[in-house]
C-alpha cells in the first residue's frame, strides 16, 4: 500500500497556495487584487464560529445533510468481494456534491457584498448548484458552459434557466469545461468589482483549491464517522471519480492521516488511456500551468492544451486540482482510469441491482470499486463516493442505446 | 544590463526626440504563417517602434474574442512557440533594429523550459517577454534566465493593482511597464482617460521605467488621448480584427489593411505637442 509517513496534510497548501510544486496563483494582474481580497475574507471567516454555524445549518436544513452512508448489499453480493458502501451525495439538494461548495462560496459572496455571481460548469451540476444558491440569496447569476456540454446536458441547462440564471454557451476552443472556465475568467476580469466567481472544483488560482476542499471535506468527515458507527472501524479503501477532483478531495482529505486507508482516484479513461482520447491527466499527462495553477495537464509537445474525451461531461477536463497532483507524486493516492464502456456498464448495473441511478461521473468510481472489490477480502470495506445522481444523463444514455426520448 | 537591448535603446531615442512609442501587436501565424513576416515589416514601415508578437496558445484567458480568434487561426496552422521564434530569426535577416517583444502564456514557455526558451529567444533576436499569467510571486528562475540572455521581463499593471503590488512588480520589471488601461480582456470596453492619468502618476512614484498604455487604443484619437499621459501606446485588437476580416485575402491586401490602421495611429501620436 502506498502511504506516506510524517506528512502533515493540514500544512498544505502553504500561504501562497502551493501543494509541493503544484497550485499557486498564475493569473493576469487584474485578478490579483480580487484573489487577495477573497483570501483575506476566507482567512477571516474560516475560523469564525458564526460563519461555520451558518454553513453547517445551511448544509443541514437546505442541502439535507448528513447524506447517508449506504451498504450496497446486493451489489456487494453480485460483485463477490469486499463490502461496498456508497456515500450518497446524490441525495443532496440539487442532486450532487457540488452544492456543498456553492453554499460555502455563496456565504463568502454575501460577506463580500457582491451582487453578481458567475460560474463555469461541465455537466451542469455546479451550474445548477450555483444558480440554486443565487436564487436563494437573490443574486444575479451567469453560468458559462461549453456549447458541446449545453447540448449533451440539456436538462441541466433548462434547470438553470428555471432558477433564473443566464446560461452562456461557449463556442471557443473545444467547447467544453476548460473553455467555459476561460470565459468565466474573462468575465471576472471585466466585472471584478461587483462579481464573485464561484469556481466549482478544487482547481484554479489560490485560494480556490483550498477553500473548495474545505467546503467539500464535510463528505469525508461524515463518511469517517458513519463508517465507524456502522462497522466499528475505518474503511480499507476509498474510491471517488476525479475530473477537477472536488468530490474526491472532499472524501479523501479527512482520511489522509489514516495510513490503513487506501485511496483510489478514478479518472475518465474515455476510449482507453492507450488511445490518447481520454481525460486522465494524472495517468497520462505532465505538469504545466493552466487556469491559474500548476498541475498535471493534457498537452502536446508545444505546451498547447489538447482536447479531452469522456462520455461524462463533468470529467471532460484536461487538468486536475493541484492537491491531487501532489498526492499522486507523494504516493498517498492511487490514480487509475475507467473507460467510457466500463462506466456505462457500472451505470446500468447499479441502476438495476440497487435501484440507484448514478451520474456518469460517479459511475466511473462505481466501476473501479467493482474491480477493486473482487481483488479484496469479503471482510474488507470500500467506501465509494456516489457524487451525483444520473437523471441528468438519461438523454446521453438513451442516445448511446439508440433510443429517442 | 551589460549589453545594449533594442527596447531600451529605442525608448531612450524616442524620449530624446520627444516622440511617443507605438507598440503594435499581431499574433504570429495569423491568419496564415506566410503573412507574418510581411506584416511585421509593414508595421515597421508605417511607424511602429516596437513589435509585439503574440505566441499562439490554446487557452488565451486574457484575450477578448478578436484576439482569441487570431490565436485559433494561427493554431489551425500549427504555429506555436518554436515557430514564433523561427519567424523572429527570419525577420532579423532584414531588420536588426526594431525591438521585438513576445507575449504569451506560461505553459508553452514552461514546456520548452525557461533556460532553453531564454537562450533560443535571445539568439533569435527577441528583446523582451510578456508572460500574462506569470506574476512576480511565481517567477522562480525565469527573470534570471531572461537577464542572463539580455532580455527584459515586461509586466502588466492593472487598474486594480494596489500600491504594494505596483511596488512588487516594479522591483522585478525591466524595459518598460505595460499599463492595462481598463478592467477587462483585450479589445474590450471604453477608455477612461482620467483614471489612466491618475494611475500612471501612481506608477511613476515607484519606477523610472517608461510606461506604455494598452487595451482600448483603437484609432488616432484614442492613441492621442492616451499617448499624452505616457511614453506611448500598445495597439492590438484593431490590427488582429482587420487581419481576421481579410483572412482569406492575399498577403498584400492584409498588409494594406494594417498599414492604414498603424499609419493613422502613428499620426495621432505624432500630433501630440
Amino acid at each position: 500500500m502506498n502511504t506516506k509517513k510524517n506528512v502533515d496534510y493540514a500544512a498544505v497548501p502553504d500561504v501562497r497556495g502551493h501543494f509541493g510544486p503544484y497550485g499557486g496563483r498564475f493569473v493576469s494582474e487584474t485578478l490579483m487584487y480580487a484573489l487577495d481580497e477573497l483570501q483575506s475574507i476566507y482567512e477571516r471567516v474560516k475560523n469564525d464560529p458564526d460563519f461555520q454555524k451558518e454553513f453547517d445549518q445551511d448544509l443541514a436544513h437546505y442541502v439535507g445533510r448528513p447524506s447517508p452512508l449506504y451498504f450496497a448489499e446486493r451489489l456487494t453480493k453480485k460483485v463477490g468481494g469486499a463490502q461496498i458502501y456508497l456515500k450518497r451525495e446524490d441525495l443532496n439538494h440539487t442532486g450532487a456534491h457540488k452544492v456543498n461548495n456553492t453554499i460555502g462560496q455563496a456565504l463568502l459572496a454575501k460577506y463580500t457584498g457582491k451582487k453578481r455571481v458567475i460560474a463555469e460548469t461541465g455537466a451542469g451540476q455546479h451550474g445548477v448548484a450555483s444558480a440554486t444558491v443565487a436564487a436563494r440569496l437573490g443574486l444575479e447569476c451567469v453560468v458559462y458552459m461549453g456549447a458541446e456540454d449545453v447540448q449533451r446536458q440539456a436538462l441541466n441547462v433548462y434547470r438553470m434557466k428555471l432558477l433564473g440564471a443566464t446560461v452562456v454557451p461557449v463556442e471557443s476552443g473545444s467547447r467544453t469545461l476548460k473553455d467555459a472556465m476561460n470565459e468565466a475568467m474573462r468575465d471576472w476580469v471585466t466585472n471584478v468589482d461587483d462579481t464573485f466567481y464561484i469556481i466549482g472544483t478544487v482547481a484554479g488560482p489560490h485560494p480556490y483549491p483550498q477553500l473548495v476542499r474545505d467546503f467539500q471535506c464535510v463528505i469525508g468527515r461524515e463518511a469517517r464517522q458513519q463508517c465507524q458507527d456502522m462497522t466499528g472501524r475505518l474503511p480499507d479503501a476509498l474510491v471517488a471519480c476525479v475530473g477537477g477532483g472536488s468530490n474526491a478531495i472532499g472524501l479523501f482529505h479527512p482520511f489522509l492521516q489514516d495510513e490503513s486507508v487506501a485511496m483510489y482516484g478514478v479518472e475518465a479513461g474515455g476510449y482507453g488511456v492507450e488511445t490518447g482520447k481520454h481525460a486522465a491527466p494524472l495517468n497520462d499527462g505532465i505538469p504545466g500551468v493552466l487556469h491559474g495553477n500548476r498541475t498535471y495537464l493534457m498537452e502536446d509537445e508545444n505546451g498547447q492544451i489538447i482536447e479531452t474525451h469522456s462520455v461524462s461531461a463533468g470529467l471532460d477536463y484536461p487538468g486536475v486540482g493541484p492537491e491531487h497532483s501532489w498526492l499522486k507524486d507523494i504516493g498517498r493516492v492511487n490514480y487509475v482510469a475507467i473507460n467510457d464502456d466500463e462506466a456505462m456498464d457500472a451505470f446500468r448495473n447499479l441502476t438495476r441491482v440497487e435501484g440507484i441511478m448514478p451520474a456518469l461521473e460517479s459511475s466511473h468510481a462505481v466501476a473501479y470499486a467493482e474491480k477493486l472489490a473482487r481483488e479484496m477480502d469479503k471482510d474488507d470495506i470500500i467506501v465509494v463516493n456516489l457524487s451525483g445522481r444520473g437523471d441528468k444523463d438519461i438523454l446521453t444514455v438513451a442516445k448511446i442505446d439508440g433510443i429517442e426520448v | 544590463m551589460s549589453q545594449e537591448n533594442r527596447i531600451s535603446t529605442r525608448l531612450a531615442a524616442l524620449k530624446a526626440a520627444n516622440k511617443k512609442a507605438l507598440v503594435s501587436y499581431i499574433v504570429v501565424g495569423d491568419p496564415r504563417p506566410e503573412v507574418s513576416l510581411a506584416a511585421m515589416h509593414t508595421l515597421v514601415e508605417n511607424g511602429t517602434d516596437i513589435i509585439e508578437l503574440g505566441i499562439p496558445f490554446s487557452d488565451p484567458m486574457a484575450e477578448g474574442p478578436v484576439i482569441q480568434k487570431g490565436h485559433e487561426r494561427a493554431l489551425s496552422h500549427n504555429v506555436s512557440l518554436r515557430s514564433t521564434l523561427a519567424t523572429v530569426v527570419e525577420f532579423r535577416k532584414q531588420d536588426n533594429e526594431t525591438p521585438i517583444v513576445v507575449m504569451g502564456y506560461t505553459n508553452p514557455i514552461e514546456r520548452m523550459g525557461y533556460s532553453d526558451f531564454a537562450k533560443t529567444a535571445s539568439a533569435a533576436g527577441v528583446d523582451g517577454v510578456i508572460t500574462v499569467d506569470l506574476p512576480p510571486e511565481e517567477l522562480e528562475n525565469f527573470n534570471a534566465e531572461l537577464k542572463a540572455n539580455n532580455m527584459h521581463n515586461i509586466f502588466l499593471l492593472a487598474p486594480t493593482s494596489s500600491n504594494a503590488r505596483i511596488e512588487k512588480i516594479c522591483a522585478v520589471a525591466s524595459g518598460f511597464l505595460y499599463y492595462v488601461s481598463l478592467k477587462g480582456v483585450t479589445g474590450a470596453g471604453h477608455l477612461d482617460v482620467d483614471s489612466v492619468k491618475e494611475k500612471v502618476a501612481e506608477i511613476r512614484q515607484h519606477s523610472a521605467l517608461p510606461v506604455l498604455v494598452g487595451f482600448g487604443i483603437k484609432n488616432a484619437e484614442t492613441a492621442r488621448a492616451v499617448g499624452e499621459l505616457a511614453e506611448g501606446v500598445v495597439v492590438g485588437s484593431v490590427l488582429v480584427s482587420a487581419m481576421g476580416e481579410h483572412a482569406d485575402a492575399t498577403t498584400e491586401v492584409i498588409c494594406e489593411q494594417i498599414k492604414n490602421h498603424v499609419a493613422s495611429i502613428r499620426s495621432g501620436l505624432d500630433s501630440i505637442e
